[in-house]
This record gives C-alpha cells, sequence and structure tokens, in this order.
C-alpha cells in the first residue's frame, strides 16, 4: 500500500500518499479537513463560482483509499464540512454517495471549527474521541500527548539539488500528530510558520505525501 | 478640402509652420466613421488625431464629452494633455481636456462622470471601468470621436481586445461616434484597420511619408561578444563612447532584467559621470517621473530603458538609438529606430548590439531585413474569450442587458465578428452560472435572467468584485526579498514566485540596485544577506521572452547555407566554421540533432528554429515523450533555436520522439500537467472572472484558506473537460506561450529529414546553451528519486534515520 509506517504513543500508524492515516490494529483510518461543500458555500455568498467538483474529487480519493486499506472504522477528523449549510444543501447524488460509503461501516464525525454541530447524513457525532490511549481531536491543545488532530493542513516545502518540491505533509512529535488536509479545496500552511513551529517539539518530523511519504527533520521557522 | 477656423490657421502660420498632407488628410475626411494613420515618430501624427476635434470644438457650443483619447499608457494620456494645452491656450480655444488614469484621484473621477471634459484622455482600463458605471449612457451620450493612439502596440495585445469591446459599446452610447487609430510602420496595415472600424463600417487607411531609411548598423566594439547571455555589459565602454558624441541616447534592452544589470555595469564604467538614468515597468511611479521630467528638461544623455519606453512619449531630443540584443522581431526594430530624431525627414540614427555570438548572426540577419523592408508579423486570431467573459461582466454591472443586444454589439468589433451565437451563449452561461456540466449554482447564480428576458447581476452588490477585477494584464505572483535577519524595515523588492522556486543557496542576484546573495525561502519571503560580489551570478527577471519572428529565424539558416560569412566578425565566423567542421550546420528543411554526454549527463540538442516558445514546447513535448520511454529526462533548456536536453539515459535514435502525430498525442496528455498549461489557466482565469485577482495588498498567502488554480485546474480536466475555460486555456496556450503552431511548421518543414549526428562532446553551437538561464526541471519519475534521496540524507544528518524506519 506505499504508505510510510511510524509509531506514535506505542500504536504502530501508516502514512498514506493521499494524506489519509491509517491505523491497522484499530481498522480505522482518519482523514481530517475535507471541506466538503467548500465551492457552495464559496457561490452562496457572491464570491467565486469555482468548479463544483470537490465534493466528488474527495470522495472519490476516500473511496479508494477505503477499498485498499478495508477499513471498518472511518474518522472525520472536523472540518469535513465546509459549513453546516453546505452540508445541509449537498446534491442527492453526493449524498447518496457518501451514503454508500458509510454504509455498512462505524462512521465519526468530529467537530471542527467549520462544522461545529451536528450533520444530518448518519454516522456519530463527536467533540473527540479516545481510542486505545489516543485522543482525536480538530485542534491540538497545547500540552496534552497522544493526540491525532487536523485543522493546520500543514505543508512542507523540500529543496533537492536545485529543485523546491511543496508538499502536504504529516506532522508528528512524540505527544501529537497533525493530519493534513484531505479535502480537494484546501490550501495549506507551512511548517515553519509560527503557529507550528510553536506546536511542534524541536526534533519533530514532516511526512511529505509522495508515493510513498517520506520523513524529513520538520523545518522550522525558529531555528 | 476642409479648412481650419481662422484662428487655428493664424496659430499655425504665425509659427511659420504649415499642416502636413497627413494632417489635412484626415482633416478632409473626418466625417468619415473610421480612419487609420500610419506615420512615424514626429510627423505630427498626434495633431493629425486632434485637429478635427479642435476644429469641431473650436466655436464652443459642444456641450459634453467631445473627444476621447485612449493611449496604451498613462504616461502618454499626460504627456498627450501637456502637448495639446499649449497650442489650445495660446489659440485660445474654449477646450477643457483632462486625463483619467489609475493615478487620478478619485474627487477628480467623480466630477469628470458628473461633468466630462470636452476631451478625456484614458486608457484602456480606465475606460472598462467608465463603460460598467450605470451612468455611462449620460457620460459618453454626446460623444463625437474617439482616437486611439499606438494601436499598433494594443492591436497585438489583450488589451486592445478589451478596448475595442469598450468602443463597441461606445457606438451604442454615441451612435455615429468617428473612430481615429494612430500607428507607427506594421506590414499589415488592413489588419489593424479591421480591428478598429465598427463592423461592417469602411476604414480608409492613410500612410504618411514614412521619411528616409533609418542610419542603421552594429556598433563596433573591440571586445568579442561573450558565448551566452543577454546583457551586452562587453559593449559598456563603446556605448559610453557613443553617449559621449550624441547629445541624447536612448539604450534600449528587450527585458528589464538586462536593462537593469546593463545599468548597474554603466554605473560603474561611467567615470565622467554622464547623467544617465533607468526606465522600465517594475520602477516605482516617482521613480519612472523623475526620469521622464528630468529626460524632457533635457538634464539626461542617455537613458537605459525597455518597451515601456517604446511608445511615442516625445522624449526630447533624441539623436540616437541603441538596441542592446538582437532585436527579435524586425518590425519592432524599425518602431524603436523611429524613436530616434524627432524632426521630420530627417533619418534616424540607430546602432545595434548584439549580446552573444549567435545575436551577431541574428542582428546581420535583422540590418538585411530592415534594409529590404521586410517587416515581419503573424496573423492576428479572432478574439480572446476570457476578455470576452470579462466583457459581458462590465456590461452587467452598468445594468440589464438583452442577450441579443450584447450579441450584436460584441460582433460589430473587428476580432469578434465572426464570433458564433453558441460560443457568446456558453460565455454568457459561464459568466451566469460558471457554465458547469453540473448544474451546481442554480440557486447562487451571477446573472439573473429577469422574466422580461434581461439579464442582471443576482446581488448589485457584485458590482464591486466585477470592477475590482477589471483588465487584462495579470501579474506572475510576486515575492518580497528581505535581508536576512532584518526585523521590519522596507524590503529590498520583489521577485517573482516562480523565479523565487529556481534560486540555490548562495546564488547571487541583482535586487534594487544591489547583489544580493540568496539564503532562503521562508513562507512569503525570500531572505538574503549582502554579498561583496559585484558580479550578479543570475537574471532576477525571467518573464516573458520575445520569440524571435519566423522570417528573422528562415534568414539566420539562409545565411548557416553560405560556404562562408564575409559580413560576420571574425570571431563569429570562425565559430561557424569549427561547428561545420566538428558536426554541421542547421539547414532549413532538415532538424539537426546532435547528442552528446557531458558533466555525467547525457544530452541531446536539437536546432528547430521555432522561436524560444516553440522551442519551449518542444521541450516539454521530447522530454514528456522520453519520460515514457524510460530515458529518464532531468530538464532542459532552449533559446530561440534549439532546445538542450539533459537526462541519465543516452537517445540512440532521436527520429522516434519527432513523430508528428506522436507529438500531437503527446501534447493532449501533456497539457493534463505541465506547469505552462496551468499558469495560462491562471491567468485566462483570472480575466475571466473565474478567480479574484490578487490585489495589491489583498493576497491572504499563509491562509490554509487559499488554494492553488492548479487544483482547479486538475478538476476541471479530470470532471468536466469540455468545459468552455479549459477551451480557453488551450487556445491561449496554443498560440501564446505554448506556440505549438510553429512547432507544426517545423514539423511540416522537415518531414523526416532527421541529421542525428551523435558526439563524444559538447559542439560550438550547444555549448552557449548550458550556459543559458531558464533551464526547466522535468516532473517526472526523477522527482520522487529526489525526494528519497534528500529525506535519507537528511535524515541522516539529523541523526534521525533510525528514528524513520
Amino acid at each position: 500500500m506505499n504508505g510510510h509506517l511510524f509509531t506514535f504513543a506505542n500504536a504502530a500508524l501508516t502514512a498514506l500518499p493521499s494524506g489519509a492515516l491509517w491505523w491497522e490494529q484499530e481498522c480505522l483510518l482518519c482523514v481530517s479537513d475535507l471541506h466538503l461543500g467548500k465551492s457552495d458555500r464559496m457561490a452562496r455568498r457572491g464570491g467565486p463560482m469555482l468548479p463544483p467538483y470537490e465534493v466528488l474529487e474527495t470522495l472519490d480519493r476516500l473511496s479508494s483509499d477505503i477499498a485498499a486499506t478495508a477499513a471498518t472504522h472511518i474518522l472525520c477528523l472536523g472540518d469535513s464540512f465546509d459549513d453546516l449549510a453546505a452540508a445541509r444543501d449537498m446534491a442527492p447524488e453526493l449524498t447518496d454517495r457518501l451514503a454508500s460509503l458509510m454504509a455498512a461501516r462505524r462512521w465519526t464525525w468530529i467537530a471542527g471549527n467549520h462544522d461545529p454541530g451536528p450533520v444530518d447524513l448518519g454516522g456519530t457525532y463527536r467533540a473527540e474521541l479516545a481510542l486505545s490511549g489516543v485522543t482525536f481531536r480538530h485542534i491540538a491543545i497545547p500540552g496534552e500527548t497522544a493526540e491525532i488532530s487536523g485543522h493546520y493542513h500543514p505543508k512542507a516545502r523540500l529543496t533537492a539539488r536545485g529543485r523546491t518540491l511543496s508538499r502536504r505533509c504529516f506532522l508528528v512529535d512524540a505527544d501529537r500528530l497533525i493530519l493534513p488536509a484531505y479535502g480537494t479545496y484546501t490550501g495549506g500552511l507551512y511548517c515553519d510558520r509560527p503557529a507550528l513551529s510553536a506546536l511542534m517539539t524541536v526534533g519533530a518530523q514532516a511526512i511529505l505525501l509522495g508515493t510513498p511519504p517520506r520523513p524529513i527533520p520538520m523545518p522550522r521557522g525558529d531555528g | 478640402m476642409t479648412v481650419l477656423p481662422p484662428q487655428i490657421t493664424t496659430w499655425f502660420s504665425t509659427r511659420g509652420w504649415t499642416i502636413h498632407p497627413h494632417q489635412q488628410q484626415m482633416l478632409d475626411l473626418a466625417k468619415d466613421p473610421c480612419q487609420l494613420l500610419i506615420a512615424p515618430t514626429g510627423g505630427g501624427k498626434t495633431m493629425a488625431g486632434f485637429l478635427p476635434s479642435l476644429a469641431e470644438l473650436a466655436d464652443g457650443t459642444h456641450q459634453g464629452l467631445h473627444t476621447l483619447y485612449v493611449s496604451p499608457l498613462k504616461a502618454l494620456a499626460a504627456d498627450i494633455k501637456r502637448n495639446l494645452r499649449t497650442p489650445v491656450d495660446d489659440i485660445g480655444l474654449p477646450i477643457r481636456i483632462e486625463d483619467r488614469t489609475g493615478d487620478t484621484t478619485a474627487t477628480q473621477k467623480k466630477r469628470q462622470r458628473a461633468d466630462p471634459p470636452h476631451i478625456l484622455l484614458t486608457t484602456p482600463e480606465s475606460l472598462a471601468l467608465l463603460i460598467s458605471y450605470e451612468d455611462a449612457p449620460r457620460m459618453f451620450a454626446g460623444l463625437q470621436r474617439v482616437i486611439i493612439d499606438e494601436i499598433h502596440a494594443l492591436a497585438e495585445s489583450k488589451r486592445g481586445d478589451q478596448l475595442m469591446l469598450a468602443l463597441s459599446r461606445l457606438s451604442t452610447l454615441a451612435p455615429g461616434l468617428r473612430r481615429v487609430g494612430l500607428s507607427a510602420t506594421v506590414e499589415d496595415p488592413s489588419a489593424i484597420a479591421r480591428i478598429l472600424a465598427r463592423h461592417p463600417d469602411p476604414c480608409q487607411i492613410l500612410q504618411a511619408d514614412p521619411g528616409p531609411d533609418p542610419d542603421i548598423q552594429m556598433m563596433h566594439i573591440d571586445e568579442d561578444p561573450p558565448w551566452s547571455g543577454g546583457g551586452g555589459r562587453y559593449a559598456i565602454n563603446a556605448v559610453l563612447d557613443q553617449v559621449r558624441q550624441h547629445k541624447t541616447t536612448l539604450i534600449f534592452h528587450n527585458t528589464r532584467a538586462q536593462a537593469e544589470l546593463f545599468f548597474h555595469a554603466l554605473w560603474f564604467a561611467n567615470d565622467d559621470q554622464l547623467p544617465i538614468g533607468i526606465h522600465h515597468g517594475a520602477l516605482a511611479r516617482e521613480q519612472r517621473e523623475k526620469v521622464e521630467q528630468a529626460m524632457v528638461r533635457g538634464d539626461l544623455k542617455a537613458i537605459v530603458c525597455t518597451g515601456s519606453l517604446d511608445l511615442g512619449i516625445d522624449w526630447g531630443d533624441v539623436d540616437l538609438v541603441i538596441q542592446v540584443g538582437a532585436p527579435k522581431n524586425v518590425k519592432r526594430l524599425v518602431q524603436r529606430i523611429g524613436r530616434a530624431n524627432h524632426r521630420y525627414n530627417a533619418p534616424s540614427k540607430a546602432l545595434i548590439v548584439p549580446a552573444n555570438r549567435f545575436e551577431v548572426i541574428e542582428c546581420v540577419a535583422a540590418l538585411q531585413a530592415v534594409r529590404e523592408h521586410d517587416l515581419d508579423g503573424d496573423p492576428r486570431a479572432s478574439g480572446p474569450l476570457d476578455v470576452l467573459c470579462q466583457h459581458i461582466l462590465i456590461r452587467a454591472c452598468a445594468g440589464p442587458f438583452q442577450a441579443d443586444d450584447l450579441y450584436a454589439e460584441i460582433t460589430s468589433a473587428g476580432a469578434y465578428a465572426d464570433l458564433p451565437r453558441p460560443t457568446f451563449d456558453r460565455c454568457l452561461d459561464f459568466c451566469a452560472t460558471g457554465g458547469y456540466a453540473l448544474r451546481a449554482y442554480d440557486r447562487w447564480q451571477r446573472l439573473l435572467q429577469r422574466p422580461d428576458g434581461q439579464w442582471q447581476l443576482r446581488d448589485p452588490r457584485g458590482t464591486q468584485r466585477i470592477r475590482m477585477n477589471i483588465g487584462t494584464i495579470v501579474d506572475a505572483d510576486k515575492l518580497k526579498v528581505r535581508m536576512q535577519r532584518s526585523r521590519g524595515g522596507a524590503p529590498l523588492g520583489e521577485v517573482e514566485e516562480y523565479f523565487a522556486s529556481t534560486l540555490r543557496k548562495g546564488d547571487t542576484f541583482l535586487m534594487g540596485g544591489q547583489v544580493v546573495r540568496f539564503e532562503t525561502l521562508r513562507e512569503i519571503t525570500v531572505e538574503v544577506s549582502k554579498t561583496p560580489s559585484k558580479q550578479p551570478r543570475i537574471a532576477t527577471f525571467m518573464g516573458t521572452k520575445f520569440a524571435t519572428s519566423t522570417q528573422l529565424s528562415d534568414r539566420i539558416i539562409k545565411m548557416f547555407q553560405q560556404d562562408d560569412w564575409p559580413d560576420l566578425p571574425h570571431h563569429t565566423r570562425d565559430w561557424l566554421h569549427l561547428q561545420r567542421r566538428i558536426s554541421r550546420l542547421p539547414q532549413r528543411d532538415r532538424l539537426l540533432v546532435e547528442t552528446f554526454p557531458h558533466d555525467g549527463r547525457e544530452h541531446l540538442c536539437a536546432y528547430g528554429f521555432a522561436g524560444h516558445n516553440a522551442q519551449q514546447t518542444l521541450g516539454l513535448l521530447l522530454t514528456q515523450r522520453m519520460e515514457e520511454m524510460g530515458l529518464h529526462p532531468l530538464g532542459f533548456v532552449c533559446t530561440d533555436y534549439a532546445t538542450l536536453i539533459w537526462g541519465l539515459d543516452v537517445v540512440t535514435d532521436p527520429a522516434p520522439l519527432f513523430q508528428r502525430d506522436d507529438l500531437v498525442a503527446t501534447m493532449d496528455r501533456w497539457l493534463s500537467e505541465n506547469t505552462v498549461m496551468k499558469r495560462t489557466f491562471k491567468q485566462s482565469a483570472i480575466i475571466a472572472g473565474l478567480v479574484d485577482r490578487n490585489l495589491p495588498g489583498g493576497r491572504k498567502t499563509g491562509r490554509q484558506a487559499t488554494f492553488s488554480t492548479d487544483i482547479l485546474y486538475d478538476t476541471l480536466r479530470k470532471y468536466d473537460p469540455d468545459h468552455v475555460m479549459l477551451e480557453i486555456t488551450r487556445n491561449e496556450a496554443m498560440r501564446g506561450l505554448v506556440d505549438f503552431g510553429r512547432i507544426e511548421q517545423m514539423l511540416a518543414r522537415i518531414g523526416d529529414r532527421i541529421d542525428h549526428v551523435p558526439l563524444t562532446r559538447v559542439t560550438p553551437l550547444a555549448a552557449p546553451l548550458f550556459l543559458e538561464p531558464g533551464r526547466v526541471p522535468v516532473a517526472g519519475l526523477a522527482d520522487q528519486r529526489l525526494l528519497d534521496e534528500e529525506a535519507a540524507r537528511l535524515m541522516e544528518v539529523a541523526g534521525l534515520s533510525a528514528l524513520a524506519k
């Protein structure tokens, strides 16, 4: 499955090329920041009318990750919807698509800042979830340990033989793991920005998405 | 013959002036709908355009706007205002003249709309904004004449298309509006006439006496030119000598970076402190204006400049034009030369400085072409659809409209005369709903159709967004450059994001007049340090390169077939002889392909002579094919005449790489991936109003909310491949950056006549390519390999390699 295997909080985890996290022992697939319905929200607010395909594209990728891992528990780590109205207004063909993915699987929606309330699409809605000693929540809390979160859309830059590569990435240190954004219409925040450099300890790694993903020492902005 | 009002005639005669024949002709034809005047600089062209307006306004009875003057440059509008003011005041004509550009104050602009002057001087963008206001019908109701200056420059760009669409609107608001175009020498006046006239009105073409042939030569320089590069710095002393011998010299460069570098070098060599200024589009307005004023006062001996000085501003007594670098295009060369000597009927004097050895050949070819009056030019394609989409939105800002009326109006613009109705409807649908196969925005449409069939904005507040995005010039994303470890303080300047991504630590480049050393790229800032080096290693500006024209390229290949080149300086002549001995010289109906190893990599050099953009595309296509064939290409670089590719594996038989059908098929697949297409998409998406322009200061970099337009491009390709934006992008790229047309021409020319010359080392003709900037890396399998290697190395260095397992 071309993933990068690593250990975090005594759990054997795999970073997948798509930016999903696979926890084999729990048969759990975790994805963060899907931002479904972003194009709808922008058009509604009088902004640009972007190609309205990001839900389809995101679900297509999620669907292949589910097929490849045969996951039985899908955990969406917050900001799954760009806002609650976007979740409500999803076209029937898209909600059908989502429903077919959710069928016969355990599905957990973690609350995010964009979707701070339950949606009427099935699954379980939680503020956070603790599982085998690990806590899943949307935004990392400084001082917490064994915590898996999203929110920041981390990405990192690497210069190799004169070429600069910029990739979405996982960030991991002894206490926390931050997932990259999985949604199609999402940008990123470079991990050398103060917000991320302050959160991650010295010695943290950035796992750059690729096939397979590769870890590097996390580029920092405070050095 | 139309007679001028007596006070104007008197003014002319008291100054001992007579009216030029073409000025009289313009007067005689003033009642006809459209004229195009082709005249050399200094031929009283502007006066010829304005005389009929002055005559019509002389009795003071006209109320409101009478004449609209549009020029491509703000500075030109200001200049014309000055030059028109003097005679109008001297004669005592009751005429109010004002300009309106991006620099005009808000109060002034507001007043101009309520109470317009008789003559308004403006730019295409300001005009587009004016017609977007609801009160446009009132403002333009009495408009009689519109004068478009330097129309040859506008006709080649989207700014011209936007302008002509605006004129189509004005012709509705002011029926009977007469149009005048003023142009420098061009190869095909009727093409411009077609764009200028309201379709199907006729347009009279008037040719002023072109004056004597210019006195133009290659500059004699003692030093040999370098093998590559475009700076022309070896000629500094010779240029300074010429500056000393003349009253005022214009020193033209092809790019801003070259102008900067040359100016920097001049400064070091300028021992007798000659007053020399620099002028180009990237400089701050205040700085440009200072130089312009000094120039007009006659305080400057010389001015180092770019195309920003191409246009007809009167800079006083210029008696020499120096063109540094090959002119790439004979027409532009002739137009530039015309800037010297504004006295009518005196020959212009010009010198060309080839910047490198290949350009020596190109300059000799260009001089031949000038002598033979053989101007080059490409046929103009039909009006671009992204500009059309913007125009539809601009029209919507001004109020509700019927689709039929707007279509009729738009097809009265020459460039859009052949626009099929279904294409127009698609563009209208794009503006209204996004035009997607998936009808997602029925509730959030931008334009709604009312019960009476008229289209209008769903939310009237949308006008603000549309107006902010007006314009067809899209600047590349820029990054600020700062000294490392300086907290706060003004940045040194800006560089293009793409340029920044190619920098390696230790690279030196010129920024704001000083040489700096690249340290690191930190989010949105390029961090640099001071360096004692006086020589920057790379140029700062990678932007658009003009491609050498087809006609000029043909002349060069023809020159190659000579047995000897007595016209060429010995260094260049010896170089060509050496190439002929070691390999061979390219021929017109054949394609020379050399392969050789160098520096641990295999190289392939293809001499297509198709111009920079097409050679670049050829590089992208060939490397794509090589990638598919498992030849591991790593990158390529190109010039106007050749593409050099390097990779891990040797190419033993290049012929299959150049099969036309395969290249076309590769083109289609490749379109989905390459960055040129994505950049083109971005530009068109901004112009068409799919995404917002990054306004100065409005860029939200570093926020996870923004994402790249590349994602939109990929998504459309995947889910809506027939979407109108993709069609626009493809058309744009084909004729612009991709220039596939010239590859087709080349392939048709060479057929299967490919001369493969395998060699053991770099050839004389290929050598300069190794020094060429603008290397393009190939994004292929080599990428993951680099990522793997570098990740492993970093982990090792950080002592983390065990941890990663």
